[in-house]
């Protein structure tokens, strides 16, 4: 089952509006409470970055019995670093992003904290591509 | 206890979301940084806050925090209550500092 979500750079209005709609879908489906939570944060971060640093992205959500498998592709500055990037407190956000309580540099961390695999891959100047992978068999 | 019990006795103004008011509260969480409360808060606390950005009901819907606690009397901007009330998730006020409100909030909830 496949679903796929548009997400606009700079409009926070619309942060977490694909979040929101997996969560109902896996609640649909009857997957684990805590397996929906886990998923939700790592998703809702990935979106909100696509909002704060890039232009814009696509989020593929790919579910089947064994795995939850995320794709959040976008079109921005990348990430030149990526292992400062994964550090806690890192955040190039911002004033603005930061005084409404974004820009904490804890996204990545908390995407990797709640996904069983992450993968990020980014081109300076073309994009980023985070993928997270959620198993299910228990 | 329920969401209803501490508006009653911490006196907090209802600004939307009246729908939950049944919630059950496990506890609370104070921050104003979005990925603190993404990643630490739990279900059915209470989260107090300063911020009053629309994105507080989007982070309180995907955590299913019990309600939300604006502290110094800060008003909460429009997209903010009426997504509140379209989540059915008590968005309330208080004149309170936080360190006084979530003193109080600990203090009742012991
Ligand atoms: N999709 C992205 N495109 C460009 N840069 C990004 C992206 N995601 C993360 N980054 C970079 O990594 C940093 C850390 O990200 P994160 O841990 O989510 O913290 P925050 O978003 O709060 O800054 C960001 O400040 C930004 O510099
Ligand atoms: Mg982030």
């Amino acid at each position: 089952m496949e679903f796929n979500y548009e997400v606009e750079g700079g409009n926070f209005a619309k942060a977490g509006n694909a979040a929101s709609s997996v969560k109902k879908v896996l609640k649909q489906l009857n997957v684990d409470p805590k397996v929906i939570k886990r998923v939700v944060v790592a998703l809702y971060e990935g979106e909100v970055n696509v909002v704060a640093h890039a232009y814009k992205g696509n989020i593929m959500v790919d579910i089947d019995t064994a795995r939850i498998f995320i794709r959040i592709q976008d079109e921005g500055p990348g990430i030149p670093d990526i292992d400062l990037a994964m550090t806690v407190g890192y955040s190039t956000a911002s004033a603005m992003v930061r005084e409404m309580g974004f820009g904490a540099g804890m996204g990545l961390p908390n995407m990797k904290r709640n996904a069983d695999s992450l993968k990020l891959s980014s081109k300076v100047g073309e994009g980023t591509i985070v993928e997270l992978t959620t198993n299910l068999s228990k | 206890m329920k969401v209803c019990d501490i508006v009653e006795k911490l006196n907090l103004k209802v600004i939307g979301g009246s729908e939950g008011l049944q919630n059950e509260v496990v506890g609370g969480y104070t921050s104003d940084l979005l990925s603190d409360v993404m990643g630490n808060a739990n279900e059915g606390q209470v989260w107090i806050t300063l911020q009053t950005h629309r994105n507080v009901m989007a982070v309180a819907s995907l955590k299913d925090v019990a309600a939300v606690i604006i502290v110094k009397g800060l008003e909460a901007e429009e997209s903010t209550i009426s997504q509140s009330n379209d989540e059915g998730i008590p968005l309330l006020s208080s004149d309170l500092e936080t360190f006084e409100l979530s003193g109080q909030l600990y203090e009742l909830l012991q």
